[in-house]
This record gives structure tokens, sequence and C-alpha cells, in this order.
């Protein structure tokens, strides 16, 4: 596992994605983004559309079926409806993404954390995961039926033989982070609230840094290309948009 | 695992409602507030997608994730409750002969069919083929966006606990069905699986029947 920090000379941008807080952004194709989690515990819940067309998004059910499999770690990759990959997990030393637990809303969030307003709290209101992607896409004229399900990183959902569904809590140690490399123009949304099913009965959610530099697409003997045929058919339906 | 199997006291005779589906075609229907809704799988192994709405506002759609959240389990059978995007009640499954349903498989499309099994299998009939015709057909104002994860009745698709997503041989049957009470108005939109790439169905797409009663 390589751990070395980017060159700071090579960085495109960075920013501290605050506790709590909400995010939106183009990644231009041959984009790297690395997401650390700075303090531990983190979760960002993300939706990536493609800029170019929006109709065209991350699709949960085609990533899952594609690569055989519930999670995703390096070497996997997130397929739009249109059978195109539009990022792809470079590296990872978190090694357990969750594709399958959705987002906390208001009212679960008031249930467990109490009930809170900005008028009383300021910035420290309590924020939920749908209503905060809601808020993102929104600034792109899309709405409610945009929001579909999510993928949480830094966050593990496990499934038992029964289909219990079991969360892992401190599954993301402080400076653990993920690269996603970007393959299409993409439109990222994110929150950082906590994962709905963390069991922790306090409002604590973490700070996010992300960091991004220029590292190409994804080049031939690519581990999430060779990772499986599915994978190379993926890559050739998107390379069709950019040649 | 041992599948826990409830039937339902219900007459196909008392029937408001009894179609044939074929496979490759779609339906969609409105099924109100306390009424029951049955799914036949008439030869075993089919795969029946399914997505429901509020028929008052088809923005408030069926949600995989709340659903499972909801219940802590991946798998949908008797008792489960279908959540829509907003955390509120659907419908509650009311019985199962099957025993076990998937929700994150999704529909097939011809564009998840290139990557799946070939590039050259993208002319092939898909679900979301019929799902859009279906919505592009009829006037709810409904469109690709609304086309979240859907449920596959009666397809098999176990998750380990090291998070590999399998296909399963299916443990349906001949006449196996399931059973939904609505406890809201719902708008019904299903694709009778068209896929003939998939050994789940033994490769042989067959028909469904519905059926619906006022109690």
């Amino acid at each position: 596992m390589n751990t070395a920090t980017p060159a700071p000379y090579w960085v495109s941008w960075e920013e501290l994605l605050h506790s709590g807080g909400h995010w939106s952004g183009v990644l231009r194709r041959g984009t790297t983004l690395r997401m650390t989690d700075v303090m531990g515990g983190a979760n960002v819940s993300a939706l990536f559309y493609n800029f170019e067309d929006t109709s065209e998004r991350y699709n949960m059910p085609d990533t899952l079926k594609a690569q055989h499999t519930a999670h995703l770690t390096a070497g996997h990759v997130c397929y739009s409806d249109m059978g195109r990959i539009l990022c792809s997990i470079a590296q990872d030393t978190v090694g357990w993404h969750d594709t399958i637990g959705g987002v906390s809303n208001a009212e679960s969030v008031a249930k467990k954390f109490g009930a809170t307003r900005f008028q009383e709290q300021r910035n420290n209101f309590h924020r939920n995961g749908y209503d905060s992607l809601l808020n993102e896409v929104a600034k792109y004229g899309m709405g409610r039926r945009d929001v579909s399900a999510s993928i949480n990183f830094f966050s593990k959902v496990s499934v038992q033989e029964s289909g219990a569904l079991r969360f892992h809590p401190n599954h993301s140690p402080a400076g653990s982070y993920v690269d996603v490399r970007f393959e299409m123009h993409t439109l990222a949304i994110f929150a950082t609230c906590q994962h709905p099913l963390d069991p922790d009965h306090a409002y604590n959610p973490r700070t996010v840094r992300l960091t991004a530099w220029a590292s190409g697409a994804a080049p031939k003997n690519d581990p999430c290309r060779e990772r499986c045929p599915e994978n190379v058919r993926g890559y050739q339906n998107t390379e069709m948009l950019f040649r | 695992m041992k599948q826990q199997l409830t039937t339902s006291p219900r007459n196909p005779r008392n029937a408001q409602l009894d179609v044939i589906v074929a496979a490759g075609d779609p339906w969609m229907g409105i099924v109100k507030q306390g009424h029951y809704f049955r799914i036949v799988d008439l030869e075993g192994n089919q795969a029946v997608d399914t997505l429901f709405y509020n028929a008052h506002d088809v923005t408030e759609r069926y949600s995989a994730t709340d659903t499972v959240r909801g219940q802590g389990n991946l798998y949908l059978t008797s008792g489960t409750k279908l959540l829509s995007d907003r955390s509120n009640l659907l419908l509650t499954i009311t019985a199962d002969t099957c025993g076990r349903h998937d929700t994150l498989g999704g529909a097939c499309s011809a564009e998840s069919n290139t990557v799946r099994y070939a590039l050259e299998k993208r002319h092939m009939h898909s679900c979301r083929d019929s799902f859009l015709m279906a919505l592009s057909t009829t006037n709810y104002g409904l469109s690709k966006r609304d086309l979240a994860a859907n449920i596959n009745f009666f397809m098999n698709v176990p998750v380990t606990p090291e998070g590999k997503l399998t296909f399963a041989d299916g443990i349906s049957g001949p006449e196996r069905y399931v059973e939904l009470r609505a406890e809201v108005d719902v708008l019904v939109l299903i694709s009778n699986c068209p896929q003939l790439n998939n050994p789940c169905n033994a490769y042989n797409p067959t028909p469904v029947r519905l059926l619906t009663w006022t109690d």
C-alpha cells in the first residue's frame, strides 16, 4: 500500500470538508481526488453525475452487479446507468466503503441527536445526509427525484448470512484515505453527516480533507481496468466519449 | 438459510384484477390503500423487476436503502415494510411462498448488458427499455431519473459476509407468490424481465400473473 502524500507542487487544490458540511464540484477526467479522514471515523456520502448530462449518474445496482461486489475498495469502479465508468478507486487504505446503507434524514437525526435549529445553534445545528445531498443537487437544477443510493466512503456495513446488516464502528482510523480517479467529467456531491447506522448517540460528524491533482485517466494496464472483463468493457464504453 | 414461508388466505376467484404479464412486457397500475397485490411466478425463477411510487406524489418512491436499513436486513420477505426515499411506509409484504427477494441487483439495461456480457448484446431487449416505454407512454411525468434501485421479486442475490455479491440459483418455483398490502395509494411499475444471458431463469423468461383484492 502506497501511503506517500502527493508532493505539494503538483496538488491542484486542497480544501477541508467541514464536519457536517456538504459540498459539490466538478472533477474533470484525469483528476484524482484524495479524501483523507482527518480525525478518524469519518463518513462521506457521495453521488456522482456526468457533468455534461446529469441524467447519467452513479448507479448502485449496475456498479455492484458488474463487479460482483457489495462494497467498494481499490480496483473497483463506479458505473453510471449508461454502462460507463464515472470514476475508479485507484488507492485505498480503508478497504471497504459502504454502498447499501443510504443516508440519514431530518427525522432520524432529530430522533437520535435531538431537534436543533440554526436560530439557537447557529452553524452547529444538526445536519442530515438526505437534506445535505438534496441541497447540493438543487444547485444544478436537480431535486429529490435525482437523489438515489449513495456511496458512503469510510463506512463499513457488512451482511451476515441471515441478511442482517452489521455496522462496523471505528472502521476508518485517522489519516485513512481513498483516491478516487475521475474517468469522465463528473459532478461530485458530498455530505459528511454520520452514517445512519452509526450507533454513536452523540452528534459527531468528522472533517475530511480533499486533495486534487492531475493524474491522468486510467492507463492501459491499470488494475481497475484489468480487474474483470466487465471493467475492460466499461472502459471501452467510457473511452468512446473521449476519442 | 431457513426460509420462513407465509401463505395468503385470499382466493384468486375473488380477485379484482387478474392479468397475465408476458416476459418482456411492462405493467403499470394503481393499487389503492388497504388493497392487496399479488405477483405469481407461474413457471418458476422468473425475475419481476418492480418499482413503487406514491400515487399522489410520484416524486416519492420506493427506496432500497431506506427499506433494508429500516428492517436491518438485506432480504425482502413476509413482514418487510417497503419504505420510500423519505422513509415513509408504502407497502408491507403480507405473504411470501418464495422466501427471499432481492433489492440490490437492479434492472438490466442495454448498457449494463454491454458491460456484463458483451458489447454485441446492446440490441437485446431489457427491463430498462420496458420501464422507459411504460414511463414514456403514460402521463405520470416520470422519466429515467425516477428509475431508482428496484426490487427483483423471486431473485436470489446473496451477499457474503466478505462483501461479495453473488447471483445464486433461484429459490422460487412454479406458482410461488408474494403478496403486498398497499399502505398508501401506490403506483406500481413492473418489468417482467426479458434477460436471456443470466442462468438465474434458466435462460427462459416466463409469464407472471398479477392479482389484486380490495381487502
